[in-house]
C-alpha cells in the first residue's frame, strides 16, 4: 500500500507525532482487520458519514455538496452540445453516404475517439486563450471582474450560468459563458465522436426499412421523411450510446478539470487521487458509479418511451 | 539399397506430414490472401495498417534511431539540466523539455512504453475474459449468473476513475498502471465472449460435435471459442490504441511512469509546466510549444492508427461484408 494512511490526515508540514498517530489510528479505526474497517465504512457510509477528507478540509459529504454543482453544469453542457453535434453530423454522414462530408464525418468521428482529451485541453487553452486571448485560461469565473460585480450574487443553485441569471447579472453571466466553453468543447468531443458513429450506422440501418420506403413512395419530401421517419427511430439506440458515454464524461471531467482549474468532482478527485486521501477517493468513486448506473437506468425507462415495443414486452 | 530406404523415408515424411499439412493449410492461406486483398481495398485501414507497423518499427529499432547514452537507462530520457530549447537548436531535433530532456529521444523511446503497455493490458484482459465469459456464457445457470454480477460491479464505475483508485492503492510505477488497466478491462471482454459463446453454441456444428460424443471442455474450447474470436479481434485491436490513451491520461495526473521517463504522457505533462511561460535561447523569447505538442501527436497518431485498422478488421472479418 503506498503511504502511510495516518500521515494522509496530517495537515501540518511537520512530520507526524508518534502520539498523534496512535490518536488517528485508534479513532479512524485503522488498527482494525480490514474486513472490520470495511464494515466501519459501510455503516457510514449508510449513515451518511463518508468520512473527512484532508485534501478538501471538509468532510466528504460536504465537499461532494460543494464541487458538484460545478461538474454538473460542465457535464450538462458538454452532453448537450454532444447530442446536438453528434445527431446532427450522424444525420448528414448517413444520408450523404459515401459523400465528402460523409468520409470528413467518419474521420472526425475516428480521431474523436484518438484525441487524448488532456492534449485537446492543453491546446485549446494555448491556442484560444494563451495565443489569440479569445478565451480566459481557466477557472470558473473572473477573480477581479467577480469583485467589482460579483459580490452580490445569491447562489440559488450553485450552478453559475443559472445562478448569474437569476440575479440578473449579466456581466457575470457573459464571464460564466466565456469561461465555460473551453471546457466544454474539450469534455465534449470525445463524446460527439461516439453519438456520431451510433448515429451514422442505426441511421443507415432505418433507411433502407420498408415505412422509409412507404413515405417516400406516397410523396413525402426527402426532409420530412429524414426528420421525422428516419431520424426518430435511429434515435432509439443512440439513446443507449448516450447513457453510456456518460461514463466517459465522469473519466473526462477528471482530466478535464485538472486543465482548466475547474473547481469540481474531478480535480478534488485527482489531488485526492494523489495525496491518499482515501475517503476523498472511495467517495467519489462511489459517486460516480451511483450517477452512471442512475443515468443508465434513466435510459432504460426512457426507452420504454421512445419504444413502444418495449412497452409492450 | 541404404539410399532407397532413406528416401522412402523421405517420401513417406512427405506423404504423410507435408502433403497432408500443405493441403490443410491451403483453404487458409487463400482467406488469409483474400483478407490482405480486402485490406488493399480499404484506404483507412491500409493508412492504419501502416501506423501500427511504423510504430512497431519505431519501437524495435529505437536504439539506432536514437542511442541511448552508455551505462544509463534507456527508457529514462537524457537531459542536460538547462532551458528549454526549441526545435532544431544544438543538435536537438524536436528541441527540448523540462529540465533540458530531449523530446527526440523521448519521443522515439516512448513507442516502446506505449506498446508494452497496451500489449499486456490487452492480452492479459482478453485471456481472463474469455476464460470467465466462454465459461459463463456455455454452461450458464448459477456460474453464470455470479459471474456476469461480478462484472457488473466492474462495469458500474466509470474505467479512468476505478483505474485511478485502483492505483491510488498501488505504488507509483508503470507495472501498476498496467495493472490498475487491466482490472478495468477485462469486463467487457467476458461480456462479449459471453454474448458470442451464447450464440455460437446454438449452431449445427456444436451438435454434431456433441452427436458424436466430444466432451464439454473440448467442445468449448476447440469448437465454440475459435468461432467467436473474430468480433473479440476487432475489439482488442482498437484496444490497442485505447488502452495507451488511459494510461497517458493516469501519467497525465500523475500515476504511472516516474519523472524523466520516455513516456508520451508524463512528457506532456512534464511540458505543461513550462506551456504557458517562456524561455530564452540564443537571446530570443520562446513560447515552449513543442514540449507539449510532439508528445500528444503521438499519443494521437498511435491511437489512430489502431482505430483505422480495427475499424477496418470489422468490415473484414464480417463474413456477412465479406462476400
Amino acid at each position: 500500500m503506498a503511504g502511510d494512511p495516518a500521515a494522509a490526515y496530517n495537515q501540518s508540514d511537520r512530520p507526524l507525532s508518534e502520539s498523534a498517530r496512535l490518536a488517528i489510528n485508534e479513532r479512524y479505526h485503522l488498527n482494525d482487520p480490514v474486513y472490520v474497517q470495511y464494515f466501519y465504512w459501510l455503516e457510514g457510509v449508510v449513515g451518511g458519514d463518508w468520512g473527512y477528507s484532508p485534501t478538501a478540509r471538509m468532510p466528504v459529504t460536504e465537499a461532494i455538496a460543494k464541487f458538484f454543482p460545478a461538474t454538473f453544469e460542465l457535464t450538462m453542457i458538454s452532453i448537450l452540445i454532444a447530442i446536438v453535434i453528434g445527431i446532427a453530423l450522424g444525420t448528414i454522414s448517413a444520408v450523404r453516404r459515401n459523400t465528402p462530408a460523409d468520409h470528413a464525418t467518419r474521420i472526425m468521428a475516428l480521431s474523436g475517439v484518438s484525441l487524448p482529451i488532456f492534449w485537446l485541453g492543453l491546446m485549446l487553452q494555448f491556442i484560444f486563450g494563451f495565443s489569440l486571448k479569445w478565451l480566459p485560461l481557466d477557472g470558473r469565473y473572473n477573480t477581479i471582474l467577480s469583485l467589482q460585480h460579483g459580490n452580490r450574487i445569491v447562489e440559488y443553485t450553485g450552478f453559475r450560468l443559472i445562478d448569474t441569471v437569476l440575479n440578473g447579472n449579466w456581466t457575470m453571466f457573459g464571464d460564466a459563458f466565456l469561461h465555460i466553453i473551453l471546457p466544454a468543447i474539450t469534455l465534449s468531443f470525445g463524446t460527439i465522436a461516439i453519438i456520431t458513429r451510433i448515429m451514422r450506422s442505426s441511421m443507415l440501418e432505418v433507411m433502407n426499412l420498408d415505412y422509409v420506403r412507404t413515405a417516400r413512395s406516397k410523396g413525402l419530401p426527402e426532409r420530412l421523411v429524414i426528420r421525422k421517419h428516419a431520424r426518430r427511430n435511429a434515435m432509439i439506440p443512440t439513446t443507449t450510446v448516450i447513457g453510456l458515454s456518460f461514463g466517459g464524461l465522469l473519466s473526462g471531467a477528471v482530466l478535464t478539470e485538472s486543465i482548466f482549474s475547474w473547481p469540481g468532482l474531478g480535480r478534488w478527485s485527482a489531488s485526492a487521487t494523489l495525496n491518499n486521501d482515501w475517503n476523498a477517493i472511495l467517495g467519489f468513486t462511489l459517486l460516480a458509479a451511483f450517477i452512471y448506473v442512475v443515468v443508465n437506468l434513466a435510459v432504460d425507462v426512457l426507452y420504454a418511451y421512445l419504444d413502444p415495443r418495449v412497452r409492450l414486452e | 539399397m541404404v539410399d532407397e530406404s532413406v528416401g522412402n523415408q523421405k517420401r513417406h515424411l512427405f506423404r504423410d506430414t507435408i502433403k497432408p499439412l500443405r493441403k490443410s493449410l491451403q483453404p487458409r492461406l487463400r482467406e488469409f490472401r483474400f483478407s490482405l486483398f480486402l485490406m488493399r481495398k480499404s484506404l483507412l485501414a491500409l493508412v492504419g495498417l501502416i501506423i501500427v507497423i511504423a510504430m512497431v518499427l519505431l519501437a524495435i529499432f529505437a536504439p539506432v534511431l536514437a542511442p541511448p547514452r552508455p551505462n544509463a537507462d534507456p527508457m529514462q530520457i537524457p537531459r542536460d539540466y538547462e532551458l528549454p530549447k526549441p526545435p532544431g537548436a544544438g543538435g536537438h531535433l524536436l528541441g527540448t523539455g523540462l529540465l533540458g530532456a530531449d523530446m527526440y529521444y523521448g519521443i522515439i523511446w516512448g513507442s516502446r512504453t506505449s506498446i508494452t503497455i497496451s500489449i499486456f493490458v490487452v492480452v492479459t484482459a482478453t485471456v481472463i475474459g474469455l476464460f470467465l465469459g466462454a465459461i459463463s456464457g456455455y454452461y450458464g445457470g448459477a456460474i453464470d449468473e455470479i459471474l456476469m454480477r461480478v462484472t457488473d460491479v466492474f462495469l458500474s464505475i466509470p474505467g479512468l476513475i476505478l483505474a485511478m483508485a485502483v492505483a491510488a492503492v498501488l505504488t507509483r510505477s508503470l507495472e501498476n498502471i498496467m495493472l490498475a488497466l487491466t482490472v478495468v478491462w477485462w469486463p467487457p471482454y467476458a461480456r462479449l465472449v459471453r454474448g458470442q459463446v451464447l450464440s455460437v453454441r446454438e449452431s449445427t456444428f456444436v451438435e454434431a460435435a456433441r452427436a458424436v460424443g466430444a466432451k464439454k471442455s473440448r467442445i468449448l474450447f476447440r469448437h465454440i471459442v475459435p468461432n467467436s474470436l473474430a468480433p473479440i479481434i476487432v475489439n482488442m485491436t482498437m484496444d490497442f490504441g485505447v488502452v495507451v490513451l488511459v494510461a497517458a491520461g493516469l501519467s497525465y495526473i500523475g500515476f504511472g511512469a516516474p519523472a524523466g521517463s520516455a513516456e508520451w504522457g508524463k512528457m506532456v505533462s512534464d511540458g505543461q509546466e513550462w506551456f504557458l511561460s517562456t524561455t530564452v535561447y540564443n537571446g530570443q523569447e520562446y513560447n515552449p510549444w513543442w514540449m507539449v505538442t510532439f508528445p500528444g501527436l503521438m499519443i494521437f497518431v498511435f491511437v489512430m492508427g489502431f482505430n483505422l485498422l480495427g475499424d477496418g478488421l470489422r468490415d473484414i472479418m464480417d463474413p456477412r461484408l465479406r462476400r
